[in-house]
């Protein structure tokens, strides 16, 4: 399997066509040959997986072995233990396009990113595959549905296993087109057009800067292949200044995918698609692939950031900007999609912040735990507005639903604990992998950014779970436990989201993850790999613990009392700050205000806008000085200068087009006879000059 | 055999080609002078082929024939149009694209 790894995006692919010409005749429309061609996928990746582990294992005990051999010829045994053997990765290709030193290929790569990768991938979309029979259930373009699933799957998998940068960029652009036409899925309600379109334009905007950085990689590797890039980046006679352009523009696509401030604004506008497709878009595809090319050319933005030598740097503020902005977000939401969307904006924040300070295992393995319990926790969301609100998210409409929706509440339960960060949940382990490398890699303000991060985030969700399981229904349905086909997959990613963990435990000596997976052939041999701390395990433990109690008091207090709520009214700083984060910083308005109108209408408007939103003495003037000096120019130099010349242009062209017209009589013999003529002269005129 | 034989005779057809496509009104017979003119090019071609000992002016040959059925193909397709539009094979009354 290790060598014929494309076979597994190639099975989804299949089924996207087979689906798309056969689905409607299908009993089932369709979904029995997407879940059976993504249940296929996915025995594959196991196999792979399972293939790759040998390999590491093979390549480890034989060190192990020969490291016994010296050590009974009285050498250290500890040195030959430390240093992990290094398992090539496989990678197989052809080239498709060959231009002088310029070679282009397509090829299939497997090492320890990959096969984890390629089993979160499949496994994610099984589930919701089988999630979304019920979900979709006599949905108007089911069949469409399945088949936008398959795609989105087969590209997501293309993207992962693509051996050079030029691929990925096809997967990662196939990737966005699939989110485009799920997000969109409903488009007959204009939001949900609106917002499937923002998603693709702002994505869009951060591949400008995928694409730029791909173009500086290339010229200064002089290859798109993944394994030279990265030994370039890593080698002595590295151009420093071209990596670090490189990685300010591949930073923009990671921003743009991966939902980082400031272009996260098309994340929570996603969950306009159905909710099996967010889970899919949050957990496995799409948004990690912006954290996936960060892991994927990590020597780049290694050297490009100088992330080795400690301090500040642009991935680093940015993830860390990201996780605070993300979480205060998510406190003021009322959907619960849109608590869970704020949620990931500020988790994927961890990732970009993670590979930022150099954890490049934490940021993996928090990719890899926060597949599990963000997308239980989307399909938990999914499952409670499928069977108790009516396809409402709205928490104001929930309330109480412990009772009837044991499954779903205890899910959900779980998803959160996780994700709060919760010793022993999946959650913990990987963010503590994160804080930990932070705290010993001399990034100690990021640790603090990551702690404060943790504490929100179990403040939110205390919040978003009591509001949706405790006190008392508040909607006017028959609220019931929704059907196997929800309830099984919800299940699974609760056992996954509590175990997932495990596999990077320290305190139990378990290594496992990184022993697989941290195998990608060429990481910088300076990284840190963090000690455990106990103390500092303790202190997120306890801070999240804490929180969560004093949120939970919180939001019994301001359901009985309405205190809280009352407190953002009378007092006027709180209600500003209230206001604030309600109206999401201004940025959408910022974007749409500002930018699209300035772009569709007179800048007098967008002065006009700003003036009665953001602050209105400074901008007053600012808005009527533009003006002026917009009258000004409209007066004398565009009516005068700039019209003039375009007039007389303009007057000219028309002339000489009169003249030119009668030569377009339209007769296609007269073409042939100018034709022939013009060749008779030109042939007439080589004749002169070569040979009189 | 002396090539200029060819040549001549390549000019020959090459030039009554060209006669035909310039004075011809009907646009098959436009169209037949197109590959009159084509298949000059084409004797040219394997003239000097044989000269010089050269498969590559043949296999050049060959191309223009496959290139010339494909180009017919989509000549009397244009030509049916014509003639479906303006009820006759008329090139004269073509002349809607007049500037």
């Amino acid at each position: 399997m290790l060598d014929n790894v494309w076979i597994i995006p190639l099975i989804p692919a299949v089924s996207y066509l087979l689906i798309l010409f056969f689905g409607k005749r299908m009993p089932k429309k369709g979904a029995e040959i997407g879940i059976a061609a993504l249940g296929a996928a996915f025995v594959l990746a196991c196999i792979t997986v399972m293939q790759w582990i040998d390999r590491v294992e093979a390549a480890v005990s034989k060190e192990g072995g020969a490291a016994t051999g010296l050590g009974a010829l009285g050498r250290s045994v500890v040195a030959a233990a430390t240093g992990a053997p290094e398992v090539e990765p496989v990678v197989r290709g052809f080239t498709w396009w060959e231009n002088g030193p310029a070679k282009f290929e397509i090829g299939a790569r497997v090492d320890g990113l990959v096969v984890m990768m390629l089993v979160v991938v499949t496994l994610i979309s099984l589930l919701v595959h089988v999630y979304s029979t019920a979900y979709m259930h006599e949905d108007r373009r089911f069949t469409h549905y399945y088949a936008a699933l398959s795609l989105f799957s087969a590209s997501m998998l293309f993207m992962v296993i693509s051996a050079n940068l030029l691929q990925l960029m096809v997967g990662w652009e196939l990737v966005g087109l699939c989110s485009f036409m799920l997000i969109g899925h409903w488009w007959e309600e204009k939001p949900n057009s609106n917002a499937a379109l923002k998603a693709f334009l702002t994505t869009r905007t951060g591949d400008v800067g995928l694409m730029t950085g791909i173009i500086i990689v290339f010229f200064a590797a002089g290859s798109f292949d993944i394994s030279v890039v990265n030994e370039y980046a890593l080698s002595p006679e590295v151009n420093h200044g071209l990596m670090m352009w490189a990685s300010v523009a591949l930073m923009f696509g990671i921003m743009g995918k991966s939902g980082q401030f400031f272009l996260h604004t098309w994340l929570p506008d996603a969950m306009a698609g159905p909710t099996p497709v967010s889970a899919l878009i949050h957990a496995a595809t799409m948004v990690v692939a912006g954290v996936f090319l960060g892991a994927r050319v990590y020597p780049v933005f290694w050297e490009g950031f100088s992330i080795g030598g400690g301090g500040l740097n642009m991935m680093a503020v940015v993830g860390g900007v990201t996780i605070i902005v993300g979480a205060a977000l998510a406190f003021v939401q009322n959907d619960i999609k849109k608590v869970l969307a704020y949620s990931t904006v500020s988790q994927l924040g961890y990732m970009v912040m993670a590979l930022g300070v150099g954890a490049w295992l934490g940021a993996v393995f928090h990719l890899f735990t926060h597949a599990f319990f963000k997308a239980c926790l989307f399909l938990g969301a999914g499952s409670i507005s499928h069977s108790a609100t009516h396809h409402s998210f709205d928490m104001r409409e929930m309330g109480g639903l412990r009772k009837p929706m044991p499954v779903t509440f205890w899910t959900f339960i779980v998803g959160t604990i996780a994700l709060a960060g919760i010793f022993p949940f999946a959650g913990f382990w990987s963010k503590d992998e994160i804080l930990a490398t932070a705290d010993q890699g001399d990034f100690r303000i990021f640790l603090v950014v990551g702690l404060i991060g943790a504490a929100m985030t179990a403040a939110y969700m205390t919040r978003c779970v009591y509001l949706t399981f405790f006190g008392q229904y508040r909607g006017h349905h028959h609220p019931h436990e929704s059907t196997p086909a929800i309830t099984v997959p919800l299940v699974i990613l609760a056992v996954l989201s509590v175990v997932a963990g495990l596999l990077q435990s320290a305190p139990f000596e378990i290594k496992k993850f990184q022993e697989w997976f941290e195998q990608v052939g060429g990481l910088p041999k300076e990284m840190i790999i963090p000690e455990f701390d106990y103390g500092l395990a303790a202190i997120s433990v306890s801070l999240a613990t804490i929180v969560v109690g004093v949120a939970a008091f919180f939001v019994f207090r301001r359901e009985e009392h309405g205190a809280l709520k009352g407190l953002t009214q009378r007092n006027r700083v709180a209600h500003a700050g209230y206001r604030f984060l309600e109206r999401k910083y201004y940025l959408d308005d910022l974007y749409e205000g500002v930018i699209v109108a300035g772009v569709k209408g007179p800048i007098a408007r967008g002065s006009n806008w700003i003036n009665q939103y953001v602050i209105d003495g400074v901008v007053n003037a600012v808005g009527r000085g533009s003006a002026r000096a917009g009258r000004w120019a409209y007066e004398v130099f565009d009516q005068e200068v700039v019209d003039g010349a375009v007039n007389d242009i303009g007057r000219e062209t028309v002339l000489a087009g009169g003249g030119m017209s009668k030569l377009q009589s339209g007769r296609l013999q007269r073409y042939a006879l100018f034709l022939l003529a013009s060749v008779g002269v030109i042939g007439l005129a080589v004749y002169i000059v070569n040979v009189a | 055999m002396p090539i200029n034989y060819f040549l001549i005779l390549s000019a020959f057809l090459f030039c009554a080609g060209a006669y035909g496509v310039l004075a011809r009104r009907n646009s098959v017979l436009v169209l037949m002078s197109v590959e009159l003119m084509l298949n000059a090019v084409n004797i040219n071609l394997i003239a000097f082929s044989a000269q010089a000992q050269d498969v590559a002016g043949q296999v050049f040959a060959l191309f223009v024939i496959t290139i010339a059925a494909a180009e017919v193909g989509i000549g009397l397709a244009i030509v049916l149009l014509i003639y479906r539009n303006l009820r006759s094979p008329d090139l004269d009354r073509v002349e809607q694209l007049k500037g």
